[in-house]
């Protein structure tokens, strides 16, 4: 272990070398980020006792329309966001390892199946809006009470996690240029924590999103 | 004096076999939920959902987010905010089961 001193010696060093003034908050950083992730946490749990709720309410309606829903799509996806999840837990695990140029293929390889991911999404919910089920839509409206709110909930949550997969993206895809830049390196990456703790929660948040939708009926 | 590097100070660096093992446990989970759900008595499938989904989720905190090798802080900071959830949904259960 380096004493407080070593630290402040290197850092100095550091802000030497660059002509400028260095202030590095490792705990507090991570701290922070884990903060503004119980917000996420609570807000789809807010959603979740919703759905629980509704669910207690109309239990036949639920299981009925969650028997619309194609399970397939809902595995595969689920099998794209933990592999996505690996690929950016092993891109962390390289930069720490000094291996930019591996990260940086992870890290990609992370976007991409972050796209898949919303492609098998986009065509999912094309199907069933062409069949009229979307909230407020011709073929729903004719429905029971219980199965509207099924439907609705559905969009809601799937549609509030995949503007978090968007959110994530783009904040992964800012960070692959960092790295690129050499602004992230095996020195300084808790950007790139930070970063990877968002993308697991938006993985733990659709492990959730599963069984409540696609195993539901 | 060596220098250590940010890796060294605060925590270790995670091999790579480790993740790759917690997600084939993930996607082993991910099948036999599944299986499970889609094959066995309703009652069966939502014990497995209630016991699966939540071994995932924290499979995933512990190891993928790293957790496992943070500090008490952040541990109980982590448990304080889960189990506020975990409450708040006991009691949702507790007011449907006597309406």
């Amino acid at each position: 272990m380096s004493s407080p001193a070593a630290q402040a010696h290197t850092d100095l060093a550091h802000a030497e070398a660059h002509g400028q003034a260095v202030h590095r908050d490792y705990a507090g950083a991570k701290i922070g980020m884990w903060l503004f992730l119980f917000t996420e946490i609570l807000l789809f749990g807010g959603l979740f006792i919703l759905y629980s709720a509704y669910r207690a309410k109309y239990p036949h309606e639920f299981h009925e329309a969650s028997n619309e829903l194609n399970f397939v799509i809902g595995v595969i996806n689920t099998v794209v966001l933990l592999t996505s999840s690996l690929s950016m837990a092993l891109s962390i695990s390289a930069v720490q390892k000094g291996n930019r140029r591996l990260s940086m293929i992870f890290l990609a390889a992370t976007v991409v199946l972050g796209g898949v991911f919303l492609v098998n999404k986009y065509f999912e919910w094309m199907v069933k809006i062409h069949h009229g089920l979307y909230p407020n839509g011709p073929e729903l409206l004719k429905r029971k009470p219980g199965e509207i709110l099924f439907f609705g909930l559905y969009f809601t949550m799937t549609g509030l996690h995949g503007l978090h997969v968007i959110a994530g993206m783009i904040v992964l895809s800012i960070l692959l240029v960092l790295l690129a830049k050499g602004r992230i390196g095996q020195d300084d990456y808790i950007k790139l924590e930070n970063g990877g703790l968002y993308w697991h929660l938006v993985d733990v948040i659709w492990i959730f999103l599963l069984p409540l939708f696609y195993l539901a009926a | 004096m060596t220098q250590l590097t940010l890796a060294e100070e605060h925590g270790h660096i995670v091999p790579y076999s480790t993740f790759i093992t917690v997600w084939v446990i993930l996607l082993a989970l991910t099948m036999i939920l599944t299986y499970v759900a889609k094959t066995f008595h309703e009652a069966l499938s939502v014990w497995a959902m209630l016991t699966i989904t939540p071994l995932k989720a924290g499979l995933v905190f512990y190891y993928f987010m790293h957790l496992k090798f943070e500090g008490p802080l952040l541990k109980a900071m982590v448990f304080v905010a889960l189990s506020t959830l975990v409450v708040f949904i006991g009691m949702l259960f507790f007011d449907t089961s006597f309406q």
